[in-house]
């Protein structure tokens, strides 16, 4: 294993490279890099004395007793959790200032740097980040921006196709199934209700409707979003139902209403059923990707890092990913025990392969990810009045 | 003057609430409407523009979702109004004592329960594989599935007691001789029920009304789990609500505009002074 500050070396010119020509060599324009104006918050340069406690927004399931009543009697920081049901949920009680870390998808994080809501994370304070992080959820664009970090990587998913194999009996290996006004299963099909679903429809027609020129789900401009908007309103006229509450999407599915359509592993799995099948369809598909970031007004920094490094650790970043049903971000974990390496195997932690097809969710904005410079990319603002369309 | 603080005393609690909390918390999200929604960070940023409200103009998609949850409201009221009526009079004239305390708390029953098990419950009944179709198909019936349909069942579901009640009350008050009156006179049951009770009891139908339109305009968890892809104006401001609140605040005052209209056209009928 390298050290620490080797790791954290190695993941500074990952993300320059990645994000080549950022902050300091703006004139490097060929590059396809980004650099994004982002507010100028201090990073912390050193821990200090624990405080009291850690106020934490999560998802339902990544801060429980289970790990985090440890985590208080190592550090004496009690933890006090608050779980969100959406990320723009989680960016609005970020924004309220009384929370000191926030377990953000990639959909939140831009929104969140860019509004100087979280500060840049000062990495040597955190050991566990380690090099045991799976290479697919190093430095990437949802979490450092400019070469700096500002979140550190709880797990992965992808959106995956979940079919009822009772009904359909052929497995399905494209998402035309879903998306296609002629599909066999028409009217019996689940979508995800939020405005960043419009990217799955991006990645559709990236791979059906190349003339689009859509080379990144998360950069559309206006003409490449109004294609995805239309296509997402003929799948409005085979939808059988939108979700975005869990519970809905597993008795869509259980009570036969849905026999096909988006779903996470997870979600799958807890039909408790042996005829819902799944697969990665072959254009691909869009994911997730969590990260913990911290507030840029902290009450209590140190617990907060103190926290983030206790999470980072192969066995408690393995216990939050087995509780929620997602791809740890510590691959060290995956070597634990066997039923860590089945996990691991059923949501392809290490199986960068897989992940490769998978587009995690980005926040869209006007400057062009997929670094066109020739034209203005939709914002999630507009992605938002967008998406109202698509229902009515 | 004493008498005077002693009124001021009893009132300022009231007053309080009714001001402090609930006009100055609707005044100021409706001051939200007006506010600026920064494009990238959606950061809310208080301002002066119109542009909210000219999104509801301008975007049809809120004309259409206004227009569709106003047509729920009226189906369920609707329905509510036919449910009730045969029902109250049942109650209150023909059914035994015992009889009526079953339907009493028959309809009451429902209050107990909360909301969203409610709705929950409508859901499970409605699924493909549910309670509905499977009663039903021997019969060859299927159901509604998610949708408009089953939207309109479930408010109608969750709001009958407001409109029942009333309508009971007002039929009990009704003297039975009315009644045998009418039927002296040679009107059968339905005539008598058009020109005898229905303008007796038009005050506490009205009512009632109040309670089932408002309650169904501002609703937006019946179609979110039993709408399919219906979309509503309470579903259309849940979702904005952080995406984008200024326009989530300028759609609300849709279902208020609503209300008003409809509180002032029914308010020269009286039935407001007998609430």
């Amino acid at each position: 294993m390298r050290s620490t500050i080797m790791t954290g070396t190695a993941l500074v010119a990952v993300s320059l490279l990645t994000l080549s020509g950022c902050s300091s060599t703006g004139e490097d324009d060929e590059a396809p890099g980004l650099s994004i104006d982002v507010p100028d918050v201090p990073m912390q340069e050193e821990l200090g004395d624990y405080e009291d406690e850690v106020n934490i927004v999560a998802w339902s399931g990544f801060v429980e007793p289970a790990w985090s009543d440890e985590f208080t009697a190592e550090t004496g920081c009690v933890v006090n959790r608050r779980v969100a049901g959406t990320s723009d949920e989680m960016v609005q009680l970020m924004r309220s200032g009384d929370y000191d870390l926030v377990s953000a998808s990639g959909d939140a994080s831009l929104r969140l740097i860019a509004g100087g809501d979280v500060a840049p994370l000062n990495l040597d304070l955190i050991p566990n980040f380690g090099d045991d992080i799976v290479e697919g959820m190093k430095g990437q664009l949802y979490d450092t921006i400019n070469g700096q970090s500002y979140g550190v990587p709880i797990g992965r998913g992808a959106n995956i196709l979940q079919y009822n194999s009772e009904v359909v009996t052929e497995a399905p290996t494209s998402w035309d199934v879903a998306w296609e006004a002629d599909s066999p299963y028409a009217g019996q099909i689940i979508a995800y209700d939020a405005p960043i679903y419009i990217a799955d429809a991006a990645v559709y027609l990236m791979a059906h409707e190349p003339d689009l020129g859509i080379t990144n789900p998360y950069a559309l401009d206006q003409t490449q979003l109004d294609a995805a908007i239309e296509l997402l309103q003929e799948q409005n006229a085979i939808v059988s139902e939108y979700w975005s509450d869990a519970a809905a999407q597993v008795t869509s599915f259980v009570g036969g209403t849905t026999v096909l359509g988006t779903s996470w592993e997870v979600l799958r799995k807890l039909t408790e059923d042996e005829k819902f099948g799944s697969v990665l369809p072959e254009e691909g598909s869009t994911g997730w990707s969590d990260a913990w970031m911290l507030s840029a007004q902290a009450a209590n920094p140190d617990c907060a890092y103190a926290w983030m490094d206790y999470t980072s650790s192969p066995e408690v970043n393995g216990a939050i990913a087995m509780n929620f049903g997602m791809a740890p971000a510590n691959a060290a974990f995956c070597e634990t025990s066997d039923e860590a390496q089945a996990h691991c195997d059923d949501y392809h932690a290490t199986d960068e392969e897989y992940f490769e097809n998978v587009w995690f969710w980005t926040t869209p904005i006007e400057q062009c990810i997929d670094g066109r410079t020739d034209v203005t990319c939709t914002n999630f603002q507009q992605w938002t009045d967008a998406w109202l369309t698509v229902k009515s | 003057m004493k008498r005077r603080l002693r009124l001021a005393s009893l009132l300022a609690l009231p007053m309080a609430w009714l001001i402090g909390i609930y006009i100055l918390s609707l005044v100021m999200l409706l001051v939200t409407a007006f506010w600026v929604t920064d494009p990238f960070t959606s950061k809310v940023t208080p301002g002066f523009t119109l542009r909210n409200f000219e999104q509801l103009v301008v975007n049809p998609a809120y004309l259409s979702t206004a227009l569709r949850t106003l047509g729920i409201a009226l189906a369920v009221t609707a329905l509510c109004i036919l449910v009730s009526v045969p029902l109250g009079i049942f109650m209150a004239k023909i059914a035994p004592a015992w009889l009526r305390a079953v339907l009493a708390v028959a309809i009451t029953l429902p209050l107990w329960a909360g909301y969203l098990v409610k709705i929950l419950a409508m859901r499970i009944t409605f699924t493909e594989d549910g309670f509905f179709n499977a009663v039903l198909s021997p019969l060859g019936i299927s159901g509604p599935g998610f949708g408009i349909v089953t939207v309109v069942l479930t408010l109608t579901y969750l709001w009958l007691p407001y409109m029942s009640v009333p309508v009971y009350t007002a039929i009990r008050q009704l003297p039975s001789h009315l009644f045998d009156a009418s039927a002296d006179l040679g009107a059968g049951a339905w005539r008598t029920i058009r020109t005898v009770v229905l303008p007796l009891i038009r005050p506490a139908i009205i009512a009632g009304s109040v309670f089932t339109f408002s309650l169904s305009l501002g609703d937006y968890l019946a179609a979110r789990f039993v709408g399919g892809s219906t979309q509503m104006i309470g579903s259309v401001i849940a979702s904005n609500i952080n995406l984008n609140p200024p326009i989530a605040a300028a759609f609300s005052i849709v279902p208020i505009v609503f209300v008003v209209v409809y509180l002032v056209s029914v308010q020269r009928t009286g039935a407001l002074q007998r609430m």
